[in-house]
């Protein structure tokens, strides 16, 4: 059994991800500061809410900086939850996490936005997260933003939205998917079970 | 390859039960959302929408049970709508495991709880729904169009289509975007539970006019009403209830069809 805990900013559905990761065997706490000690084997940033609000719960509510916390554990960012690990977003004024040296931009305007549907992957390169993932697997995206890191060397597989979005990055201990594997049935669930994985070790 | 249309099975319920009626009335017995929410899921649906019209007190508290058993379920996104009138309604329905709220009648009273959702949960959780309807009694203040001769507009109706607002759709669907809607599920109560195939005009001249996606509703009877709609118009997503609910076609049939008539679908 492994222990992972959910940060829940207050604003969004994080039972259908509490759900789902207990569905592939994780005993899942939801946390709502970092002021407890951390017994987790993995944590993860859900995909639903807005970036300053997002941003502001995780600072202003605990006495330990994010960082601090999290070390070297595996951290899952989920869309929005992966759009804060970078520089800052243009969703909002706050600073992210920063740790993928990068930014947030949003969608051209040329296309619908929000992106919102099922889409493919294109896998650029292996990664933890992909493991067993075929090529051209298909996800559920809803998105406004898009990530822009300043290495392409991060990005494990993008999808095709008018303009190629990064859909996975890995980055040491750092996990994100832009689309929602708890909501993108049973390759979504390879996916969080490849996360888990990496919480045992 | 890009992003697929959408193939979305709706469940209307009343008293924890799906329902669908002809018009907006006349309700059959259609099964158990639970169950054909699991089965709708497993069989391929991309989405689906849940709209309850449980008129009671006790509104809240079904439709909290019923999106934990929906979520606990099913992996794929949905939506739930049907008497929201609030930030509390909403967050109701999307802390307990849907992925959307739907607001309709909730968002005419009051329209600034788009923006406040909006800025709470994000856009994309936003569903402003639609349910519009023609009129025949034209004024310049409206945006008209003709068929078969007759001139009309089209009016947005609230209360599950009983009462019409005076509000032009057209005009509508622009302003709930401006407010922060992330997405537009447009109904043509003309159209609804006739199987006659979707209201093209409708469609065409809603998406036009916004910038998100929108989802068509009403009058689906086959697939083919779904090819129709796919080519006629950018519309990003189909729903229908009644050729899902009754066994006629299956969504893998129905979505093997699409892909077969060069619709882009999720197999």
């Amino acid at each position: 059994m492994v222990s992972v805990a959910i940060f829940d900013y207050g604003a969004g559905n994080i039972f259908s991800l509490k759900n789902s990761l207990e569905k592939v065997g994780a005993t899942v706490d939801v946390i709502t500061n970092f002021d407890d000690t951390n017994t987790y084997s993995g944590l993860l940033l859900p995909g639903v809410g807005n970036f300053d609000p997002a941003m502001n719960s995780i600072r202003d509510f605990s006495k330990i900086q994010f960082k601090e916390y999290v070390g070297n554990m595996p951290v899952m960012g989920i869309c929005l939850g992966m759009e804060m690990f970078f520089e800052k977003s243009e969703e909002g004024k706050e600073k992210g996490l920063n740790v993928i040296d990068g930014e947030v931009i949003i969608l051209p305007s040329s296309m619908k936005v929000p992106h919102m549907g099922w889409n493919n992957l294109e896998i650029k390169k292996p990664g933890k997260i992909l493991e067993g993932v075929e090529n051209d697997s298909w996800v559920y995206f809803v998105h406004s933003y898009r990530v822009k890191p300043e290495s392409n060397d991060v990005i494990t597989a993008e999808s095709d939205y008018g303009i190629k979005v990064p859909a996975v990055v890995e980055q040491d201990n750092f996990y994100g998917t832009q689309f929602h594997p708890e909501k993108s049935s049973t390759v979504g669930k390879i996916m969080l079970e490849n996360f888990l994985k990496e919480c045992k070790k | 390859m890009t992003l697929t249309k959408r193939i979305i099975p709706c469940l209307d319920v009343k008293n924890g039960r799906v329902v669908k009626g002809l018009n907006f009335e006349s309700i059959k017995d259609a099964g158990d959302p639970v169950e054909l929410a699991e089965k709708y899921s497993n069989e391929g649906a991309d989405e689906l929408v849940f709209l309850d019209i449980t008129a009671s007190d006790e509104q809240r508290k079904t439709i909290k049970d019923l999106v934990r058993n929906v979520a606990s379920v099913i992996d794929i996104p949905f939506t739930v709508g049907g008497g929201v009138k609030s930030l509390e309604d909403a967050r109701n329905i999307l802390l307990n495991g849907a992925d959307k709220v739907g607001i309709n009648t909730g968002a005419i009273k009051n329209p600034k709880v788009i923006t406040e959702l909006m800025e709470l949960f994000g856009r994309q959780c936003v569903v402003v729904a639609i349910d519009a309807k023609r009129n025949y009694n034209v004024d310049d203040s409206k945006n008209v169009f003709t068929e078969n001769d007759k001139q009309f507009w089209f009016e947005v109706f609230i209360y599950g289509g009983k009462e019409g607002t005076g509000i032009d759709v057209i005009q509508w669907v622009k302003d709930a975007e401006k407010l922060g809607a992330g997405e537009i599920l447009l109904t043509s109560i003309d159209k609804d539970g006739t199987k006659d195939g979707y209201d093209i005009l409708l469609t065409k001249n809603v998406v036009d006019s916004v910038s998100i996606p929108v989802i068509a509703s009403g009058g689906c009877g086959k697939p083919d009403d779904m090819i129709d709609v796919f080519k006629e118009s950018n519309v990003d997503a189909a729903l229908a209830a009644s050729i899902f609910h009754y066994e006629t076609h299956g969504v893998q049939g129905v979505k093997s069809y699409l892909k077969d008539n060069k619709i882009p679908v999720r197999l």
